[in-house]
């Protein structure tokens, strides 16, 4: 697809409305599109996380296996979502499994490439940061909503 | 409008009755619900609960979960947790079992006409509200939008699920169910409650906001919804104290300067608010 096509999607996405054109462009260079069928793995727990995830259409279930446990599904994430925040983080590693619940649509963004380009550009690097940033603190907060096991609790 | 209905003023509020259970339904694990019949029994406002007491052991209040557009059927649905709450949920069909009430006030669905309605439930804080429901489908025409937004710990903790999928084939009203975390094989959602209102269209400045469920969960809803847009004095939740008299005598129930019991169990965020940070301190 042309680059100026994937400009538009990766811009309508949630992740950057509103981002300017210039560093659209740059953050398009490193997208592509990518669709998976429904039971289909985005990426699995311990493999380089080398790829970021802007969910377009369909539904992921991100997953994990406890011992004793069994495997269990801790999140699940819908179109405007994003997977695969470790690719900000050493040893850019994934923590999880993520697997299409339906079939889904979505853009990949080459991690090397974003972080080659954030490196060698900071004022790109911020503005990216600053899209992730809200990601990131709202998954946390919501990871401690759950720890808190709400609905078990009287207080 | 419905009225909120007090304990037969002839009868003294402190006696109980003597309710008899007709039916005895297993939700889920630690959780049943039982139809009751008791004397004398007029019918209840959606969000008032009855003071539900084992001899021997002890009472304590329990929301009223049945439809009140039917006064002749008395539904609780209790979970076990404690002495009198397992002692309740042990009782069999035919048992007999202590009741004052009803007591507190209603879930304010007549100030609800004409707007958006965006019920948020958590764990078995959908027995409380499961009132104001049916109180919304049967009355559907009053409101503009209906939205129930209910999140449980796992899938085998859901409570009613029958009627949760019978509202979801419905046209009229919006329902988005979360857990916490599930084995591999469910595919609904998973995540925290309020992580579902991100999904749902209302209008915030004509919503009104019904939430029930632990207080924890309670004010974290509370907060979403504010940061939605939706005005604090149109969030209502239902709290929950320890009581003794539920009529507002002995202060056991005390939450600042109201008695739940007496001036609730249902307030709104604007007033409640206040009062929780001052407790938490
Ligand atoms: C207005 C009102 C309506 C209520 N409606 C219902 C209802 O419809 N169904 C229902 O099952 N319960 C309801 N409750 C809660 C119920 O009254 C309590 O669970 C009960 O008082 C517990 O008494 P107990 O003697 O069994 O346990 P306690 O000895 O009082 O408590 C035992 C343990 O359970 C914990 N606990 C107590 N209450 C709760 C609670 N509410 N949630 C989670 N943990 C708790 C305590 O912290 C303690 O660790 C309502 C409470 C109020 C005030
Ligand atoms: S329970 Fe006695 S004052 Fe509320």
């Amino acid at each position: 697809m042309a680059i100026e096509g994937l400009e538009r999607i990766v811009g309508a996405h949630a992740l950057f409305a509103g981002f300017g054109d210039e560093f659209l462009e740059l953050v398009s260079g490193c997208a592509s599109n990518v669709r998976f069928r429904a039971g289909e793995y985005l990426c699995r727990e311990g493999d380089p996380a080398d790829q970021i995830f802007m969910v377009r259409d369909g539904h992921v279930a991100q997953e994990i296996g406890a011992p004793g446990q069994g495997r269990m599904t801790f999140l699940t994430i819908g179109p405007n979502s994003v997977i695969g925040l470790a690719w900000l983080v050493p040893p850019y590693r994934w923590t999880y499994d993520a697997r299409a619940q339906d079939d889904v649509r979505a853009i990949s963004l080459d991690a090397t490439c974003l972080r080659g380009k954030c490196d060698r550009d900071p004022a790109l690097g911020y503005e990216v940061m600053k899209r992730f940033m809200p990601a990131i603190v709202k998954r946390l907060h919501d990871t401690r909503l759950q720890l808190l096991d709400v609905y078990g609790a009287r207080s | 409008m419905s009225t909120v209905l007090a304990p037969n003023p002839q009868a003294d509020p402190m006696v109980p009755v003597l309710a008899r259970i007709t039916r005895r339904i297993e939700e889920v694990p630690d959780v049943v619900t039982f139809e009751m019949e008791a004397p004398d029994w007029n019918g209840f406002a959606p969000g008032q609960f009855n003071m539900l007491g084992v001899f021997g052991v002890g009472e304590i209040p329990i929301s009223i979960s049945g439809p009140a557009s039917e006064p002749d059927r008395l539904v609780h649905t209790i979970r076990a947790v404690g002495p009198v709450s397992r002692a309740l949920a042990g009782l069999a069909e035919g048992a007999a079992l202590g009741l004052r009430g009803p007591f507190g006030n209603e879930w304010p669905v007549e100030t609800a006409r004409g707007r958006d309605v965006v019920v948020i439930a958590g764990g078995l804080g959908l027995a409380p509200v499961r009132p104001v429901l049916y109180h919304l489908l049967e009355n559907r025409n009053d409101f503009n939008k209906v939205i129930l937004l209910y999140g449980a710990r796992r899938p085998e903790e859901m409570l009613f699920t029958g009627e949760l999928s019978a509202w979801r084939a419905r046209f009229d009203i919006e329902v988005a169910v979360t857990v916490d975390h599930a084995a591999i094989g469910w595919h609904g959602h998973v995540g925290v409650v309020t992580s579902l209102l991100r999904n749902v269209g209302f209008d915030p400045a004509s919503t009104s906001a019904f939430v029930c469920g632990p207080e924890i969960m309670m004010r974290f809803a509370a907060r979403a919804l504010v940061d939605a847009g939706v005005a604090p004095g149109e969030i209502w939740m239902s709290m929950e104290r320890n009581m003794h008299c539920a009529i507002g005598l002995c202060g056991h129930c005390q939450l600042g300067p109201v008695f739940i019991c007496r001036d609730g169990p249902i307030f709104d965020w604007a007033r409640l608010k206040p009062l929780m940070m001052q407790e938490e301190l």
